[in-house]
């Protein structure tokens, strides 16, 4: 028997991270003229903004001794000083001004990374900066639309990113995981359908006639007092490359169209994910629940805020367990389920990301 | 992967050395650990020179996408310390020892309007980046001053590249750059890149100093290897080492002393760092300061100079109408 050996490892348990690539740096309210520093891609980063409020972010290193910049001050127009010795750098990366000498070496300089500040993020891009094009920073609309209204937080997931990947691409788990808030039994059950296009995947899911779940539930009474009944309940998955999911939830009264388009007898929420490499071992999770119905309450917002949060730290608990499995356990395989198909799509776009930057051979 | 100063050493072989202009040879690399070469970046590589390894800088001319093709171009200078020689006379097939691209002199992406500016073999910098702004759309203009047509390399194929955004200079065709003209182009939101002689990279720089542009938007790269005149044999003494040393012409002053048993103080080789400053004591001639450490009130000052790449001559004032006989003296204390 002749056993065909492929490129591919779609089952990468630890899956390097695309560079030429648009990620979440921070929330837009983080990066403030006190700088801070964020590990990113297995790099850490110096963030701070300009006297005229643009977002920067440099190698977070001095070129001198290495000192790292975060620890330093800003200065005048977009200008950021060593804490150590107290070089100077403009944003652009370059020394300024350099202690006890009249001239500046012209080697003096950090890496400066390109930022994008969009969505209510701030964004960089870690690769070739000569590709780094804003059109392709991943369709968050939601989060800045008049349209929508939400708020969201940041986990710190230690695991890899493409575990949260995985997770998000099947919600399968909320059964099992989240059985108290959105879990229920015709999750499994009920059927999807996957599709990819290009550097997108979509998998799609209605639950008809179903009892709404306690999260839902809620949500319904927000917009409906006193409803009761039957839901046709929806969620529909759309990942954009290299790692941003955005999720089309929500639940309508049983049989007024909803699955054909007609939502108004529904609440409709997007829950906004973007994850960040930090190492190879953890990520940065970015998230928001946005909702289309009660703009103006802050305190459905807030509550929002919080029932998700309670929700995700479920997520976060299973997937350090998993990673820690994983390392635990190195001579065993992934083996995939009918329910990974979104995952798996996922996988081979980000693997045809790291072929094309001849780094696929370095996956672990 | 980012750029990076960390030197990793591979080997290569020598796929193709052709002439491009009057003494300069194009030598294609393949290196056996490749990793694809930034606009900027350069590779450090041994030389041998009388039967002895040194470490030259070449930057990268050109580089595919995967790095597996290395062009570096060399021009034969033979005033110069040896390295040269030895590149024009690889063959193909033949091995040397390379660093992977290191990068001093990176092109920022995203400045309004760029000047690239080249003189003579130091379009071998500049090249690569003028490509990458081509393919970018940048607003850019490339500046390419030579002595003479046919001593510049690669112009036919930067002509075709670059069309009209390509500016010639061309001494001997009485087509010669004015400076001022040109750093008059530049405003706030010009970056300009430069690497060529020493004299046109003062004289850039000073008129930059003058418009009061942002300094750190003139980037320029050095290998502390050209000056304001042809080197020249000098005597370097140091009492306190007990030590006279005769600097051949192409040895620095850095590495004869080092020849002689002294140790030296030193770190970039290159005139930038100035660790290895010396203080002056005594001087017979002038000194050709090569280093970009000094400001150039420093350097008039006269009192001290970085020995890796700076020299004495002998004209007292410097200029050449003024060379006096014998060898220059030069009395110092090292560091």
């Amino acid at each position: 028997m002749t056993v065909v050996a492929t490129t591919s490892s779609t089952t990468n348990k630890v899956l390097p991270h695309p560079l030429n690539a648009w990620y979440v740096a921070g929330w837009d309210h983080e990066v403030t003229r006190k700088p801070m520093s964020r590990r990113i891609a297995n790099r850490p980063v110096a963030l701070y903004r300009t006297e005229d409020g643009r977002a920067v972010a440099l190698a977070d290193a001095c070129w001198h001794r290495l000192a790292p910049l975060s620890m330093g001050k800003t200065m005048e127009k977009d200008t950021i000083q060593c804490p150590y010795h107290g070089i100077i750098y403009n944003s652009a990366g370059r020394c300024v001004s350099m202690p006890a000498q009249e001239t500046i070496n012209p080697s003096a300089t950090v890496p400066s990374f390109p930022v994008v500040e969009r969505y209510r993020y701030v964004w960089i891009w870690m690769g070739d900066p000569t590709l780094a094009d804003p059109d392709l920073v991943p369709d968050m609309h939601q989060m800045t639309s008049d349209e929508w209204a939400g708020d969201g937080l940041t986990i710190h997931a230690a695991c890899n990113f493409q575990l949260v990947l995985d997770n998000l691409m099947d919600l399968t788990h909320e059964e099992f995981v989240h059985s108290s808030t959105i879990g229920q039994e015709e999750l499994s059950e009920s059927d999807f359908v996957t599709v990819r296009e290009g550097n997108k995947v979509t998998v799609t899911r209605w639950m008809h006639n179903i009892d709404a779940p306690p999260f839902w539930l809620k949500n319904m009474r927000d917009k409906f007092p006193g409803f009761e009944g039957k839901v046709d309940r929806w969620q529909i998955i759309n990942f954009e490359a290299p790692s941003t999911i955005s999720i089309d939830v929500g639940v309508a009264k049983a049989g007024t169209g909803a699955p054909e388009g007609d939502r108004s007898q529904g609440v409709n929420g997007f829950v906004m994910n973007t994850i960040t490499p930090e190492t190879d071992r953890s990520s940065h999770y970015f998230w928001a629940f946005m909702r289309n119905y009660c703009l103006d309450s802050q305190l459905i917002t807030t509550q929002l805020r919080d029932g998700v949060h309670g929700v995700f730290g479920e997520d976060e608990e299973m997937l350090m367990a998993q990673q820690a499995a994983i390392d635990a356990n190195p001579d065993y395989e992934f083996y995939n389920l009918n329910i990974d198909s979104g995952g798996m799509w996922v996988r081979r776009i980000l693997e045809a990301m790291l072929a094309a930057e001849g780094r696929l051979a370095a996956s672990a | 992967m980012a750029a990076t100063n960390i030197e990793t050493w591979q080997s290569a072989t020598v796929e193709q050395v052709v002439p491009v202009a009057d003494g300069i040879a194009r030598i294609v690399l393949i290196p056996s650990l490749p990793l694809k070469a930034e606009p900027g970046s350069h590779v450090d590589l041994m030389v041998e020179i009388n039967g002895e390894q040194a470490k030259r800088s070449y930057s990268v001319v050109e580089s595919n996408h995967d790095g597996t093709r290395l062009v570096i171009s060399v021009m034969k200078a033979p005033l110069s310390r040896g390295g040269s020689i030895f590149m024009h006379s690889l063959v193909p097939g033949q091995r040397l020892e390379i660093t992977q691209p290191l990068q001093n002199f990176p092109l920022r992406v995203g400045a309004r309007r760029y000047i690239l500016l080249a003189g003579g073999i130091g379009i071998t910098a500049i090249a690569n980046m003028a490509a990458v702004l081509k393919r970018l759309k940048a607003d850019y203009t490339l500046v390419y001053v030579g002595r003479s047509r046919g001593a510049m390399a690669y112009l036919a194929e930067l002509s075709d590249l670059h069309g009209e955004r390509l500016e010639v200079h061309v001494d001997d065709e009485g087509s010669s750059l004015s400076v001022p003209a040109l750093v008059g182009r530049a405003d706030a939101d010009t970056e300009l890149y430069m690497c060529g002689p020493i004299r046109l990279m003062d004289a850039v720089r000073r008129t930059w100093v003058e418009r009061e542009l942002d300094l750190p938007n003139l980037r320029y790269e050095t290998f502390g290897n050209s000056g304001w005149y042809d080197p020249e044999e000098f005597i370097v003494r140091v009492p306190k080492l007990n030590l006279e040393v005769t600097v051949p012409q192409g040895r620095s002053m850095l590495e004869a002393l080092e020849d002689a048993g002294a140790e030296m103080m030193f770190d970039c080789r290159k005139g930038e760092c100035g660790l290895c400053e010396v203080r002056i004591t005594e001087l017979s001639g002038a000194i050709d300061h090569r280093d970009v450490f000094y400001s150039e009130r420093q350097q008039r000052q006269g009192t001290k100079m970085n020995c890796c790449v700076s020299r004495a001559v002998t004209s007292p004032t410097g200029s050449r109408t003024d060379a006096g006989a014998g060898p220059a003296v030069i009395t110092i204390e090292p560091n």
